[in-house]
Order: structure tokens, then C-alpha cells, then sequence
């Protein structure tokens, strides 16, 4: 009886996660593409150097961060294809999405200084693990880099 | 203070190196927002909560290292660096450095 009971939660998280998860998932696909579009003219560079034009503006450093779950679905999924190696999709999709939105915030902070490019963007991630050692938990994003603002 | 992650001040001419510079700080997250973020940890999605915890954690770094920079009569940070490790299950070390610098111009 209790192994029945286990196995209906287990299914109905399953579920739950694969519902919301794939919404949250694809709204937030969404809502980065069109903000993208709307940053497209913030210049974003790793370059370790500004091009000779901006050599003459302020600089400041910009940074934004992300901390994204995993739902219970990709939690399993994963743990299943760790049997049998190879392409982690299900997290693949997610760090994709924390870097997007951690450049994208990034961009916003440039942009409400009034920056007209960045560079040098580093990236740094690190797990929080929730409830220790049980899959990934959550992820967190930061990129970082110098905001270069003309001079008035 | 200018604070940047490039080698240089655009502009500006570095003329006194004075060294690393560097401020951390170490935070723990509330059990409440703990137990919402086990919820989410179900059906995925962005814990804001964990979010703006981090950025204020990662300012107080920059400002701690901001403050030993003025300390050592520096007015700017060059090269700053980031770094975040979590050293038990619910508390998070973020880390800030850099060069402090005497920038003329």
C-alpha cells in the first residue's frame, strides 16, 4: 500500500514538473528573446580592451545575476541519462537561460547608466544547493563586466 | 572611486600601483525562504529571493573592498574579479578583488 502511495507521488511531481516547468521554461525563452532584441544596441564584448573610439569614455562596472531552479522533471531525466552518458539537454536549456538573463540584466543596468557598451564580460557561476546533495538544486549566474558611459 | 574589470582607466593614466585590494562577505538565506525555494526546486523557475540576496551580498563586498582601497589612498579598482562559493548547504561566500590604483587625468 505505502509503495503505491510513493509511486503516485512520485508520478504526480513528475508531472507538476513537467507542466509548469515547461511553461516557466517557455515563457522565460520568450521574454529573453524580445528583450534581446530590445538591447541589441548595448555592444557586449569580452574583449579585454575598449576599441580606440571608447578610449575617452567613463567606465563603471555592470553586473547582473540570476538564480534558476530545476524542476523535479529535469532532476529525474538527467538522473536517468547519467546511466547512459551524453547530452544533458535538460540542463543544457537551463544554464542557457541564466546566461541569457544574467547579460540581459546586465545590459539594463548599462543602459540606465547610459552606457553605450561593455566589456570584458566574465561570467561566474556556482550551485546552491538547496537541500545538500541532491542534484543540481539552483543555479546562479553573474556577469560582470565594464560599462563604458561617454563623458559629458 | 571608479571600480572596473579592465587593466586600464579609459582615459585616465594609472601612476601608483598599490596592490590587491579585497572585500568578502559570507550569508546564510532565512529557513522561510528556504522551504519556498524546496517548493520551486519542483516546478522550476527563477528564485527572486536568492537573487536579491546575492546582490546585496555582492555589494557589501564591493564596498568592503572599496573601503580598503580608500584606506591605502587609492581612487580607483582595476581588474576586479568575482567569486562565489558555497561552503555549506545554505550559505554562500561571494568574494570580490582587485588592484587598487592611483589613476591621474
Amino acid at each position: 500500500m505505502e509503495a503505491i502511495i510513493n509511486l503516485g507521488i512520485f508520478i504526480g511531481l513528475l508531472f507538476i514538473g513537467y507542466f509548469f516547468g515547461r511553461r516557466a521554461e517557455n515563457n522565460h525563452y520568450k521574454s529573453i528573446t524580445k528583450r534581446e532584441d530590445e538591447l541589441r544596441d548595448i555592444y557586449v564584448s569580452s574583449e579585454r580592451f575598449p576599441h580606440p573610439p571608447f578610449l575617452t569614455h567613463d567606465s563603471q562596472l555592470v553586473s547582473g545575476s540570476v538564480v534558476i531552479s530545476v524542476d523535479y522533471f529535469k532532476v529525474i531525466v538527467a538522473g536517468l541519462k547519467t546511466l547512459v552518458g551524453g547530452r544533458l539537454t535538460a540542463y543544457e536549456s537551463l544554464l542557457d537561460r541564466a546566461r541569457r538573463e544574467a547579460i540581459l540584466r546586465m545590459q539594463q543596468e548599462a543602459k540606465s547608466l547610459g552606457a553605450q557598451a561593455i566589456v570584458n564580460l566574465k561570467f561566474e557561476t556556482s550551485r546552491i544547493s538547496g537541500n545538500a546533495n541532491k542534484g543540481v538544486g539552483s543555479i546562479e549566474v553573474l556577469a560582470y563586466g565594464t560599462g563604458l558611459i561617454e563623458r559629458t | 572611486m571608479i571600480i572596473s574589470n579592465i587593466e586600464i582607466v579609459p582615459g585616465k593614466r594609472v601612476t601608483n600601483h598599490l596592490g590587491l585590494v579585497q572585500g568578502s562577505t559570507v550569508r546564510a538565506k532565512h529557513a522561510g525562504r528556504d522551504i519556498m525555494a524546496g517548493f520551486k526546486n519542483i516546478v522550476g523557475g527563477e528564485l527572486k529571493g536568492y537573487t536579491e540576496l546575492l546582490q546585496e551580498s555582492r555589494q557589501e563586498a564591493i564596498d568592503r573592498m572599496c573601503e580598503q582601497a580608500k584606506a591605502i589612498g587609492a581612487n580607483a579598482v582595476i581588474n576586479v574579479r568575482f567569486s562565489t562559493s558555497s561552503i555549506t548547504a545554505g550559505a554562500s561566500e561571494i568574494l570580490a578583488y582587485g588592484t587598487a590604483v592611483v589613476v591621474e587625468g
